[in-house]
C-alpha cells in the first residue's frame, strides 16, 4: 500500500515487444483498462481542466492568487514539507531500528507502522484533536510548556506527520534489509579499510539509502499537500491562518463559487502531476540501486 | 513496552555499539507507542467513557445505522468493480510490454496523488447542477451529486489504484511457465486466468481487495464534497463521525469511529497474516 508501483517487467520480458509472448488477453485487458481509466480518471480530470480554462487567464489568475488562497497554499505546501522532513528523519530512524535490532514487540510495532494508512482520516483527525487539544493527554502538558498544538499550525503539522509516517519507513525498510542480507561485507570492508563508524555510515550506507528515503519523502509530501480529513479537525480552520487549500476548495464549493474552487483545484492538480513525475523518477533511481 | 533483551542480528560488521542500540530502540518504541497507539486508546477510551450501554445505544441510533448501511453499500459496489478493473490493469501491466506502458501505470496511480477534495470536485463538475451533464440529469429526474450515486462514484475514483498496484508486481513475478503449459494443452484464456494464474496470485489479489475496502469504507474528503450531508440519507460512517463530533456528541462520534478502528485493525492483521503466508510459501 506504500510505494508507487515499481516498474513492472513481465517474466521473460522481450525488448522486441511481445514477440514470443503467447499470453492471451492483451486486447481485452487493454480495452478494459483504457475504458475504465478514461471513464474514472481521465474524464473527471479533463472536466476540471476544461472548466478552469473556460475562466480565461486573467480570471483564473485572480481566483488562484487571492490573499486567502495564497495563505492556504503556504500552509498546505509548507506544512506538508515540514511534516515530510520530520518523517524523513523519524521514518529512517524507525526503519533502521526495525530492520537492524531485535527486541520484544518488534513485529507488532512493524505492523503498526501501517496504521495511518489503514485508519480512516476522519478517525485520525478527531483522535489527534482530542489528544493534542488543550485538555488532551499530550495537549495539556504541551500547553503547560506554552505550546498550543490543536487549532494552530502546529496541529496541522502533527496531523500531516501522522498521515505521512509510513511512506519513508516502508521505502527505506527493504533497502536496509537488502543491505543486511547481501551487503554486510560492504560495511565490513569499509571498516577493515579503517573507515570509522560515522564514515562508513556517510560514505557507504547513506548513498544507498538516500534515493529510497527521498522517494518516501516525496510521497509523504504529495499526500500531505492534498490531505483533508485528518487536518480539518485539528487545524482550527481560520482563514489566512490555519485554513488548508483543500478546505478552501470545499468552502468555495459550498458558496457555489465553482469557478474559484476549480481554479484552486487545478492549481493543486498541477502540483500533483509534478509530484507524481518526481516520485516516478526517484523510484527509478532507487530501483537501480536495488539492482546493484 | 520493554526494550529488554535487545540482540543484534548476526551480521558481522553490523554490530552497532550497545548504547546506540538501546538509545535508538528506546526512542523509536516510545515514539511509535505515543504517536500511533495513543490515538487508538483515545478512540476506545472516549467511546466507552459513558459506559457500554451508552456506547451500544449510540450505535443503534437510526442515523448511524443508515450511515453504516450506506458505507457498506458504497464499498460493496466500488470494491468488486475496482477488483475487476484492477485485475485487467494488472494483467496488462504484469504480462505485456507495449508502448505507453509507463503512461498507463502512471495514470492508474494518479488517484493516489490527487487530493480527495479535488476528486470530489471533479465529480461535481461532471454531474452537479452546473456541471457537464447536470442539465441532462435534471431533465431526466436523476440526481448524482448530493445523492448515493455520487458517493459511489467518489469512492470508485479514490480506490481505483489499489488492486492493480498490488497485483501487477505479483503477476509479473509469478512468471508464465504454467500458463504457457496450460495453453499448449489447449486451455482457453479464461481457464488459464481462473485455474492457473489466480490461484498463484490469490494472496496479492486478496491484499489489494483488503486495502481497497479499507480505503473505500474510510474515505472522507471526496465523499464529503459530493454527499450534501443529508443525515440519515447521504452521510457515510466517516461523515456521520464528523456530524456527531461537530454536534459535541463525542461518545457517539467516537463509538462510530471505534467501528472503523476495528476495521483498520482487522485489515492490518489480515495483511500480516497474508505476508507470513507469502513468506512461508
Amino acid at each position: 500500500m506504500i510505494s508507487t508501483m515499481p516498474t513492472v517487467t513481465p517474466a521473460r520480458a522481450n525488448p522486441q515487444r511481445n514477440r514470443g509472448n503467447v499470453m492471451p488477453g492483451f486486447g481485452l485487458s487493454l480495452g478494459v483498462t483504457v475504458f475504465s481509466l478514461s471513464l474514472i480518471v481521465l474524464l473527471p480530470t479533463a472536466a476540471a481542466i476544461l472548466k478552469s480554462s473556460s475562466l480565461g487567464w486573467s480570471r483564473f489568475w485572480a481566483s488562484v492568487s487571492t490573499p486567502r488562497a495564497l495563505a492556504s497554499y503556504r500552509l498546505s505546501f509548507g506544512g506538508a514539507l515540514l511534516a515530510a522532513l520530520i518523517n524523513l528523519v523519524l521514518g529512517t530512524l524507525v526503519a533502521w531500528v526495525l530492520v537492524r535490532y531485535r527486541f520484544p514487540g518488534r513485529r507488532l510495532l512493524d505492523a503498526l507502522v501501517d496504521l495511518p494508512f489503514a485508519l480512516p482520516t476522519a478517525v485520525a483527525g478527531i483522535a489527534l484533536t482530542v489528544i493534542y487539544g488543550p485538555h488532551g493527554w499530550l495537549g495539556a502538558p504541551l500547553a503547560a510548556l506554552g505550546i498550543r498544538a490543536a487549532y494552530t499550525r502546529v496541529g496541522v503539522v502533527i496531523a500531516l506527520t501522522f498521515i505521512g509516517l509510513p511512506f519513508v519507513v516502508r521505502t527505506v525498510q527493504p533497502v536496509l534489509a537488502g543491505l543486511g542480507e547481501n551487503d554486510a561485507e560492504w560495511e565490513e570492508a569499509a571498516a577493515s579499510l579503517g573507515a570509522g563508524r560515522w564514515q562508513t555510515f556517510r560514505r557507504v550506507l547513506l548513498p544507498v539509502l538516500t534515493p529510497a528515503a527521498l522517494t518516501g519523502f516525496a510521497m509523504a509530501f504529495a499526500r500531505g499537500v492534498g490531505e483533508y480529513g485528518s487536518v480539518i479537525f485539528i487545524a482550527g480552520n481560520m482563514p489566512l491562518r490555519t485554513e488548508i487549500a483543500p478546505l478552501l476548495i470545499v468552502i468555495k464549493l459550498q458558496e457555489f463559487d465553482d469557478a474559484q474552487a476549480t481554479a484552486i483545484a487545478v492549481t493543486m492538480l498541477a502540483a500533483s502531476f509534478a509530484l507524481l513525475l518526481a516520485i516516478q523518477c526517484l523510484q527509478r533511481r532507487s530501483e537501480r540501486w536495488g539492482q546493484r | 513496552m520493554s526494550t529488554a533483551g535487545i540482540t543484534v542480528r548476526a551480521i558481522p560488521g553490523a554490530a552497532d555499539p550497545a548504547w546506540a542500540r538501546w538509545l535508538l530502540t528506546g526512542a523509536v518504541v516510545l515514539f511509535l507507542a505515543v504517536f500511533l497507539l495513543l490515538p487508538l486508546a483515545v478512540v476506545f477510551g472516549t467511546a466507552l467513557a459513558s459506559g457500554l450501554h451508552a456506547y451500544l445505544g449510540s450505535l443503534r441510533d437510526p442515523e448511524t445505522q443508515a450511515a453504516i448501511r450506506l458505507t457498506l453499500l458504497a464499498a460493496g459496489i466500488a470494491v468488486p468493480l475496482n477488483a475487476a478493473f484492477g485485475l485487467a490493469g494488472a494483467w496488462l501491466i504484469g504480462k505485456f510490454e507495449f508502448p505507453g506502458k509507463r503512461l498507463v501505470t502512471g495514470l492508474i496511480e494518479l488517484p493516489l496523488s490527487i487530493s480527495p477534495v479535488v476528486a470530489g470536485l471533479m465529480i461535481v463538475l461532471l454531474f452537479g447542477a452546473q456541471g457537464w451533464w447536470g442539465p441532462w440529469l435534471a431533465a431526466h429526474n436523476l440526481s448524482v451529486v448530493f445523492a448515493v450515486p455520487g458517493i459511489v462514484l467518489a469512492t470508485i475514483f479514490v480506490t481505483f489504484p489499489y488492486v492493480a498496484r498490488e497485483l501487477a508486481p505479483a503477476l509479473a513475478a509469478a512468471g508464465n511457465d504454467e500458463e504457457e503449459a496450460a495453453l499448449t494443452l489447449g486451455a482457453s484464456g479464461w481457464q488459464v486466468l481462473f485455474r492457473v494464474t489466480l490461484p498463484k496470485v490469490k494472496w496479492a489479489l486478496l491484499y489489494g481487495v483488503i486495502l481497497c475496502n479499507a480505503r473505500a469504507m474510510g474515505e472522507f474528503g471526496a465523499v464529503s464534497v459530493v454527499s450534501g450531508h443529508i443525515r440519515g440519507l447521504t452521510d457515510t460512517m466517516p461523515l456521520q463521525i464528523e456530524a456527531l463530533y461537530d454536534d459535541y456528541q463525542f461518545t457517539a462520534a467516537f463509538a462510530v469511529a471505534s467501528l472503523l478502528v476495528l476495521l483498520a485493525l482487522a485489515s492490518l492483521i489480515i495483511k500480516v497474516w497474508l505476508e507470513s503466508r507469502e513468506g512461508s510459501q
